[in-house]
């Protein structure tokens, strides 16, 4: 101590000035730091970790997809788009992905229009409410291996309910996994089942934003029921339809569980591949260890996401000039 | 700045001694049975033994560590599929697998290309059992370039036929099943006997469930099936699988077929309710036949048609990541011998490996009373006996499917019998 001091002294006259200068500019710094920087440091942990888990594997599926990629093998040749020739060749590619569009299709409008009317329907004063607002969302929070079970076995050929209850009305025996429409349509019912009354939870959340003087003005001016829902309704929460369109779209671009448990676990969605969506096909290639084809695969899937929300993006932004 | 310091070092600190010491404790474990062996009795090792099911392991674990107080074995047990997918991966990517594994008939041509991921037991002496096996399941444990042994096997599933005898009565069939056996020598005969059964209209019921194990089952008999000798390929020229897939047909064309694929709910039902009167029957389908509770006596047991025949069972193969193979080896050779497999026929019904057992009355004389007394240890071992060793290539399993894929096209009404053969020999193409 003794000794430094004196050289702290000694370095002051010139140094003290400029000392507090420096100090003035740190802080300074540290608070421009704080401000501008510290922003970043808070969301940094979901980019880390969307990086980590997000990012990374999607730049690294889109490498290997340029590879003859194979678990077992030593090694893994460079093949460039190779995989991708092979894929917009690939009749079962092709049948995949309209199985994957047909489904999506037959899923999605007939629950979009169901959850609305629900959604319409629960927003008035009810009682037991909150019953029924969480029995809609029951579905949602049922394991879907349960439920394609129990769907597999009513939708069974020989003792199924469906074709008992059909019986009745003379139809003979419906072997609905063998069909491509009547596949279709069984998938189709066990994802409605799940998620309609999810999105009429968020429909309905929509719709009690909506203000009440609209409707008891349109009351008052004679409007039906239904007009109310046509004409106010489901303008004042087109953002809400659009948000849940695109979610549901993407979702049926990745059913992957309804198709590979329906009826037998079956990775080629049934014996002529009538019900095999593009997710199943991955995992199909996947579980035969062939990465680089699986992965090609994931990126064409990837494409077709962002070409359908692109489309649905350009709804929005049309749409957007005709809300209230 | 004092305190957070040490607290966030601490387990930092904790867990590299941890990492240390466990790469210190492997590398030892190396070395010690690499060289020192017997010499270092007293040093503790544990080994793994991963399975796919309860294979009743646990008393003959004890017997060992009689003999090897130092050794520690946990077993752990995971479903079926997972089980095998799951090997596959712990070897390609060098890390998680068990000392010893369990790998199944379906699966073990998957992984006898790859000798160099597994020990070869004949640097244990393991290879001085073979005169004690079935051949053919000798073979199926060596690699497919003949120079390693790598694994031993435990159990065999013998093919029967199971049938209904009140379905056979209702058709005027004989019910007697020496007089079921003589029914049906060969393939042909069978599906004979099945028209006789559709002439005579029982209600409610189809001769069988459908042609996909019929079909395995004839493949498997033959002397060369899916692949040649050096492991090609030969599904789509191999005539015997085409003669295969013709009876397939002619059993779908004559209305012999329930329709109902193996191992789906329905086919569940179909046992349980009676609706096909026979089906092709590995040993241990009996176990599953029994879980649908058709009654007692519902079903009966006949011999298969075509010879003999065999499905699944299993080997014990011991990874190369294992660090203890000595040990591993000596344990899969008490798990497999003599002795282990009477015990487990009687402890689990699992049908033994070894010829040697076949005479003995624990075997020849077990009667199972859920299936009419049926004499179950003799039905299952003839059919193993019988069977001629075939060479099984790594992909056997999904160019079955896809040859199933193509029978069921069929029967559905998709497809004339040429166009599911084409599309099936397209599979199988595509297949790496």
């Amino acid at each position: 101590m003794a000794t430094r001091v004196p050289e702290r002294l000694a370095e002051a006259p010139p140094g003290k000035p400029m000392g507090s200068r420096r100090r003035a500019v740190r802080r300074h710094l540290v608070h421009q730091l704080d401000v501008k920087g510290s922003p970043y440091a808070y969301v940094a942990p979901f980019f880390l970790l969307f990086s980590a888990f997000g990012l990374f594997p999607l730049v690294y599926t889109a490498w290997v997809s340029l590879h003859e990629w194979t678990l077992l093998a030593d090694e893994q040749p460079f093949v460039g788009l190779e995989n991708f020739r092979t894929l917009l060749a690939d009749d079962y590619f092709w049948n995949a992905t309209f199985n994957t569009l047909s489904i999506g299709v037959l899923s999605t409008v007939p629950q979009l229009l169901l959850a609305i009317w629900l959604a319409h329907l629960l927003n008035r004063p009810l009682r037991a409410q909150t019953f029924f607002r969480v029995t809609l969302l029951l579905p949602n929070v049922t394991s879907v291996v349960a439920v394609v079970v129990i769907f597999s076995q009513l939708f069974g050929r020989d003792f199924g309910m469906i074709n008992w209850m059909l019986s009745w009305f003379g139809v003979g025996a419906v072997p609905w996994n063998e069909g491509v429409a009547t596949s279709h349509v069984a998938i189709s019912i066990m994802i409605m089942w799940r998620w309609t009354g999810y999105n009429a939870l968020i429909f309905l959340a929509a719709m009690q934003a909506v203000p009440r003087e609209l409707y008891e003005a349109a009351t008052i001016d004679g409007a039906s029921e239904f007009t109310q829902l046509r004409r106010i309704t489901i303008p004042m929460i087109k953002p809400t339809i659009v948000f849940v369109v695109i979610t549901s779209t993407i979702g049926a671009m990745q059913v992957l569980a309804e198709p590979l448990l329906f009826g037998v676990y079956t990775l080629t969605g049934g014996v002529d591949r009538q019900y095999q969506t593009l997710a199943l096909f991955i995992y199909e290639n996947f579980v035969k260890l062939d990465l680089g084809y699986a992965s090609a695969i994931s990126w064409m899937m990837f494409v077709f996401i962002v070409v359908i929300a692109g489309i649905n993006y350009l709804i929005t932004r049309r749409s957007r000039g005709g809300l209230v | 700045m004092g305190m957070p310091r040490p607290r966030f070092l601490a387990p930092m600190i904790t867990a590299v001694a941890l990492t240390v010491s466990v790469a210190a404790c492997g590398s030892g474990g190396t070395e010690a049975s690499g060289q020192a062996g017997p010499g270092a009795p007293a040093e503790k090792i544990k080994l793994t033994v991963a399975l796919f099911s309860d294979f009743h392991y646990a008393p003959l674990y004890e017997e060992f560590k009689k003999t090897h107080p130092n050794v520690e074995i946990v077993e752990r047990r995971s479903q079926f599929n997972d089980h095998h997918t799951n090997l596959i991966t712990q070897l390609a990517t060098g890390a998680g697998a068990a000392d010893v594994v369990a790998v199944e008939g379906g699966y073990i041509g998957a992984f006898t290309p790859s000798p160099e991921k597994f020990h070869n037991l004949k640097d244990y002496g393991l290879d001085k059992r073979q005169g004690e096996y079935l051949d053919w399941k000798w073979q199926l444990g060596v690699s497919n370039d003949g120079s390693s042994l790598m694994g031993l096997g435990t159990d065999v599933g013998g093919l029967a036929m199971c049938y209904r005898p009140d379905l056979f009565k209702k058709a005027g069939l004989p019910t007697d099943r020496d007089e079921v056996s003589a029914l049906w020598p060969t393939w042909d005969q069978y599906v004979e006997t099945g028209k006789k059964f559709v002439a005579a209209d029982v209600a409610g019921a189809k001769f069988t469930d459908g042609p996909g194990e019929h079909f395995r089952a004839m493949v498997e008999q033959a002397p060369v099936g899916y692949y040649d000798d050096q492991y090609n390929i030969i599904a789509g020229t191999n005539p015997e699988v085409r003669k295969a897939y013709d009876m397939g047909i002619r059993m779908i064309e004559e209305g012999l077929s329930a329709k109902l694929a193996a191992f789906t709910p329905p086919w569940n039902t179909g046992i349980a309710k009676g609706t096909f009167a026979t089906m092709v029957c590995p040993a241990w389908k009996t176990g599953t036949i029994k879980d649908q509770n058709p009654g007692e006596g519902a079903w009966d047991i006949a011999a298969v048609p075509g010879g003999g025949g065999n499905q699944g069972g299993t080997h014990l193969m011991l990874p190369k990541q294992g660090k203890h193979p000595k040990e591993a080896a000596e344990l899969i050779n008490l798990l497999t011998s003599k002795e282990s497999q009477i015990k487990l026929f009687k402890e689990a019904s699992a049908l033994p490996s070894l010829p040697a057992l076949y005479d003995d009355p624990a075997v020849k004389d077990f009667v199972n009373p859920y299936f009419g007394n049926a004499p179950i240890g003799k039905i299952f071992t003839d059919a193993a006996k019988a069977l001629k060793p075939q060479k099984v290539g790594p992909k056997a399993g999904d160019i079955l499917k896809a040859f199933g894929d193509g029978l069921q096209r069929v029967e559905q009404g998709k497809q004339n019998p040429e166009e599911a053969w084409a599309q099936a020999l397209k599979d199988v193409g595509r297949i790496k």
